[in-house]
Order: structure tokens, then sequence, then C-alpha cells
């Protein structure tokens, strides 16, 4: 007797593991899955002027972001995984990759405090500590880093901490392409 | 007997504080702003604490989204200038209703798809029972072994009564 019918579920459930087996193990190698895809990539920085970190009434705008290709990173002293990826950012510093430190709501003594502390990989410390840049540019959390090439135009959004792997594997590649973009 | 009550309406006045330091309080001008922000903050999904509207998540993140969208309702924006104004900033994963694109096509098409499928397997084996009668389809010697069978099952009554 042919029951090809009765199959049907089996079937169902043999596609729907296959899916799962593919996603988790993406999981597995690093791939969030709640990681949001950025609208701001190919736009250039939004408007804005903020204080300095440490200079209260000191004030920047976008216009810093011109010149020269940039990383902007968006920190907190109460997000762990900037704490963890503090030295890293020490080393690229030192290597003379620019960044720019977007402290992100934020205590403004406390953040002073930890760059006095840990060392100051940023040539730039803006405080947002309302997070109005932090929600024009879709930020959800931190740390987030940005690269913005020469011409203030965002390139690349990066959620999570930057390590020495996606560093290597994702990030230097992209920083690289920009600075020989600023050359030309 | 009044002292006590007296320290009880203290306390019930204490905790009436305490609530209204945990809630955020918005005041409106009308009643249609006050619809707009509770729809708005319905639909609006939060980007931190996923599958939360931004009324339900007490994120930091939905704090300053139900912020944001009170003061764009105060300056007078219509709804779909809020919606626009985070979809530019968190992409269409910020709203609960999305727009119809490719990528998003399948909630339209997926329940459809369902119901279209159910029916036509329900349609399919209705109709597979009525056009094979199960006796119409048994052969003779077919039909030998199943009287065989019967029979073989009716002997033992039999013998049972008998007895």
């Amino acid at each position: 007797m042919k029951r090809p019918l009765m199959f049907i579920p089996l079937v169902f459930f043999m596609i729907l593991a296959g899916i799962f087996v593919v996603q988790l193990n993406k999981n597995a190698a690093g791939d969030d899955p709640t990681k949001l895809e950025s609208v701001l990539v190919g736009k250039p920085v939004p408007e804005f002027k903020l204080e300095d970190l440490k200079q209260e009434g000191k004030l920047y705008d976008q216009s810093i972001f011109n010149g020269q290709p940039l990383l902007l990173n968006v920190w907190a002293t109460w997000c762990p995984t900037c704490y963890a990826e503090h030295q890293f950012l020490n080393t690229l510093a030192a290597d003379g990759v620019k960044i720019i430190g977007l402290n992100y709501k934020d205590d403004r003594t406390k953040a002073v405090g930890w760059l006095d502390r840990l060392g100051n990989p940023y040539i730039i410390s803006l405080f947002d500590g309302s997070g109005m840049l932090g929600l024009d540019l879709g930020v959800y959390g931190a740390p987030e880093t940005f690269l913005i090439d020469s011409d203030g135009i965002i390139r690349y959004r990066h959620v999570g901490d930057v390590n020495e792997r996606n560093w290597k594997e994702t990030l230097q590649p992209l920083y690289q392409q920009m600075l020989e973009g600023a050359k030309s | 007997m009044i002292k006590r009550l007296i320290v009880c309406f203290a306390l019930l006045l204490a905790s009436g504080f305490a609530l209204a330091n945990a809630i955020q309080v918005y005041e409106f001008d009308s009643q249609e702003h006050e619809d707009m922000f509770r729809k708005l903050s319905q639909e609006l999904r939060c980007p931190k604490c996923q599958n939360n509207n931004i009324a339900d998540s007490n994120a930091e993140l939905a704090q300053d989204l139900r912020q944001k969208v009170f003061e764009m309702i105060k300056a007078g924006k219509s709804e779909d200038e809020i919606v626009d104004y985070m979809i530019a900033r968190y992409g269409n994963f910020v709203t609960y209703n999305p727009p119809l694109t490719l990528s998003t096509i399948i909630l339209w098409v997926g329940p459809a798809l369902v119901i279209l499928l159910g029916f036509t397997m329900l349609v399919l084996h209705s109709r597979k029972g009525k056009s094979k009668s199960s006796l119409a389809m048994l052969d003779e010697n077919e039909q030998k072994r199943l009287d065989a069978l019967l029979n073989d099952l009716e002997q033992p009554d039999d013998k049972n009564k008998e007895s």
C-alpha cells in the first residue's frame, strides 16, 4: 500500500531540522541573529553638536569626520564589553589608527575617570549624555564601532566589541581600503 | 485607631509617590495626540530588547524612543513622519508594521499559502476516499483471502457459542 501523504510531516520535520542545523552552526561561528543591519551605511554622519567629554563648553560638529578615515567607537562605563575591548582599542591607537570616541548615555565624571585610568585611545572624545546622536546613528547598544571614510560617509557598522579576530578579518581590510581611497 | 488610620493613609500616599517616580508621565495637548502616542508606542519595536514594543519595554533605549516619539508628536509631526524617522535610523526592523518588500513578502503570502495547502490536501484526501471504494479495489484473489480471514475470525466465536 502506498501512502505518500503520510511522509509529509516527516519531510517537513527534516527541512526544519536542516534549517536549524545551518543557522545554529552559523550562530556558533559568531553570527548573532539579534544584530541589525545599519541603514546608515553609505550615508553621511548625521548632523550634531556635542561637547568634548573633558572640556565642557568645547563644541564639535560633524565636520570633524572630514579629511581622514576614522573609527567612531560608541562606549560607556556601564558597558562591560566596552571594558573588554578598551585594551585592544589602545593597541590600535598605538598602531596609528585614528579613533573618535562617543561616550553614550554615561556619567561624565565616571567616563573621564575611566579614560584616565585605562588609557585614552581617542583623538577626540564626544560626550552624548542624552544619547541623541546615538539615536541618530541607530545605536541600540554599546559598544558599536562605525567606519567612516575621509568624506564623512559611514562605510560599515560593527556591533559588539572590536577584538583582534574581527579586526583582522573584517575591519582592517575595510580600513585599509578607506586609507587607500583617501590617498588617491 | 485614628493614629493607625493616619499611618495607613501616609503609607498609601508614599506608595503613590513611588509609583509616580517609576512611570514616565507624558502630558498631551489633545486626545488625538495621546491616541497617536499610544498607537505608535505599540507599533514601534524596541531594537535592543527584540520582540518587545517600546511601550512594553523599559530598556533605556525604549525610554529614549518613547521620549523622542513624544517630542515629535508635540512638535506636530504626523504619524508617518515619525515612523519614517525611526526607519531611517533603525531600519524596517523598528516597526511591527513593515512595508511590503521582497524580504517581507512572506509575511503576507505565507499564511495564505498555508491555508491554500491545507485546503488542497483536504480536497484531495476527500476525493480519494470517494473514488476508491475499498471493496472495488480488491481483485479475485484478495477477495478470497479476505473471506478466509473473516471466516477464521468468526469461527472461534462460533465455538464459544456452542460450548
